[in-house]
């Protein structure tokens, strides 16, 4: 049994925590607030959110393709030979597509952006933080929510989507590719079973999560370069923080946006 | 600053702070490690806010500056970080021209300042295109000087500028400080624990003690101080003085 002192303990030490994850909380909102109200008021910075495109997008284009074709292979392999033995030639098509659309081609993508793009912003945002770069910027006038939250944020708003688009064509195809070399099914079966079951609004669901998932992205990696301390273990620290704390809220926030979009 | 003081998680890093800066004035802030002199710094250019107390900069209260307001008045100041501060992705250029192209100006008359502001510094012209990993350390400093005086401000912040220094290259910095506040008027506020540039530089020396400023002395009345710290400070350089 606890003693009256240890209640005490434990009450103190549980107010602690929800005191500073409601005050994350709100340091992370008014980021995006900052950012918004940046974009809406102030000087956007077009060249830092071109180059974010570029890295965010363009550069993520090969690892994300790479792990969505391999994964509509893997997802094929499986249970392509099973299907074609029971004679469901159109439902693998079914089931890939839909599982891409909605959830595969988003999720994948994002925990790959995540990983790649989350911790460079973290560690590049923390680096400039602890040798005194984003103190010079606001000796210099400039706000750093204007300079490097912002563009970032917009460039992983727009970016995900172009990726996710891109991995749902490249991971269908290349179940496609299997299910027919693999296991003999007809493109055209496959095709007949895809159009029949999934319509746009799959593809556009999962587009419009990736949209969140990538202002995710991009926002706790400003974020937590930001709040950056303690020099070179510092950036360590917030460079994985980064990658763990996205990826939790990213799993989190499918789970609601597909229950609102998909009205389940 | 009047009745400056400063806490953080608690701790008091300064506390009653008092002290007038004339304009073309070169002041000195000393004191140990971890007395508050680079917080102090952070004050005058708002980078933190006192917890009490107020500070007027040209005769203007700072105390409820918004945003738009601080990012009005800091160009009035440049400052120049301990660790120099230079933007890693942009090269020696762009460092200079990034204070100039916030204030708008014509791409035109940015590269006549940064080139000028280069050469105020003695950097030669085809420094310009290189990148801060490309520089030396005094090479480095050079340059967040010639950044801090782009935009011509008539106050001057130093963090600890002669830190890293070899003696003749950190000699060549403090040569520098002095021709820019006696040359340009620039009025120069220069936080160091290093005595040889605190000589050189200084017209008037403050003493941060335990979060207050408990000695401030012109130059010339240097030897006559008798306050403990600064003594001690002063031992070797008794010849110098």
């Amino acid at each position: 049994m606890y003693s009256t002192i240890q209640k005490f303990d434990l009450a103190a030490k549980l107010g602690k925590f929800v005191l500073s994850a409601l005050s994350t909380f709100g340091e992370f909102s008014t980021l995006y607030f900052r950012s918004l109200k940046s974009l809406l008021t102030r000087t956007i910075f077009w060249k830092n959110t071109i180059t974010q495109m570029e890295i965010i997008g363009v550069k993520s284009l090969p690892i994300a393709l790479t792990i969505a074709a391999f994964t509509g292979a893997v997802f094929s392999l499986q249970i392509a030979k099973i299907f074609a033995t029971f004679g469901l030639t159109t439902q693998l098509g079914q089931g890939l597509a839909l599982a891409f659309a909605r959830e595969l081609g988003p999720i994948l993508t994002s925990v790959i952006v995540a990983g790649r793009i989350g911790s460079s912003i973290a560690a590049e945002i923390g680096s400039m933080k602890v040798t005194e770069q984003v103190d010079a910027l606001e000796t210099l006038s400039t706000d750093p929510i204007d300079y490097l939250v912002a563009p970032r944020i917009v460039a992983g708003g727009l970016m995900l989507p172009v990726l996710v688009v891109f991995a749902d064509l490249v991971g269908i195809v290349s179940g496609l590719g299997v299910a027919a070399v693999y296991a003999h099914i007809p493109p055209k079966n496959f095709i007949d079973g895809m159009l029949m079951a999934v319509n746009l609004w799959d593809f556009l669901g999962g587009i419009i999560k990736s949209f969140f998932f990538g202002l995710v992205i991009a926002g706790v990696g400003t974020y937590k370069g930001l709040h950056t301390e303690n020099g070179a273990v510092g950036v360590g620290k917030s460079t994985t923080q980064s990658v763990v704390v996205a990826t939790i809220i990213i799993f989190i926030l499918n789970y609601f946006l597909s229950m609102i979009l998909y009205k389940l | 600053m009047h009745n400056i003081g400063y806490e953080i998680n608690q701790k008091t890093i300064l506390k009653e702070l008092n002290l007038e800066i004339e304009p073309g004035e070169s002041f000195v802030i000393m004191g140990r490690s971890g007395c508050g002199k680079s917080t102090l710094l952070r004050l005058i250019i708002g980078l933190n806010r006192p917890t009490s107390g107020w500070i007027e900069i040209e005769e203007i209260n700072t105390s409820f500056f918004s945003k738009p307001e601080w990012h009005r008045i800091r160009y009035k100041m440049g400052m120049v970080f301990q660790s120099s501060a230079l933007f890693d992705s942009l090269n020696v250029y762009e460092n200079v021209a990034f204070g100039l192209r916030s204030k708008k100006l014509p791409e035109s008359e940015i590269k006549a300042q940064v080139f000028k502001s280069l050469s105020i510094v003695g950097l030669d012209a085809d420094v310009a295109g290189k990148m801060p990993a490309e520089l030396s350390g005094g090479m480095k400093k050079r340059t967040a000087i010639a950044r801090a005086i782009a935009f011509e401000p008539p106050i001057l912040l130093y963090d600890e500028p002669t830190t890293g220094l070899d003696p003749i290259v950190a000699d060549t910095i403090n040569d520098l400080i002095r021709n820019l506040q006696q040359k340009l008027g620039i009025t120069s506020i220069i936080v160091t624990h290093d005595i040889m540039s605190a000589l050189k530089v200084a017209d008037r020396i403050g003493l941060l003690h335990d979060g207050k400023l408990v000695e401030i002395t012109s130059r010339a009345q240097l030897k006559n101080v008798q306050h403990p710290l600064l003594t001690e400070f002063m031992k070797d350089y008794q010849s110098l003085i």
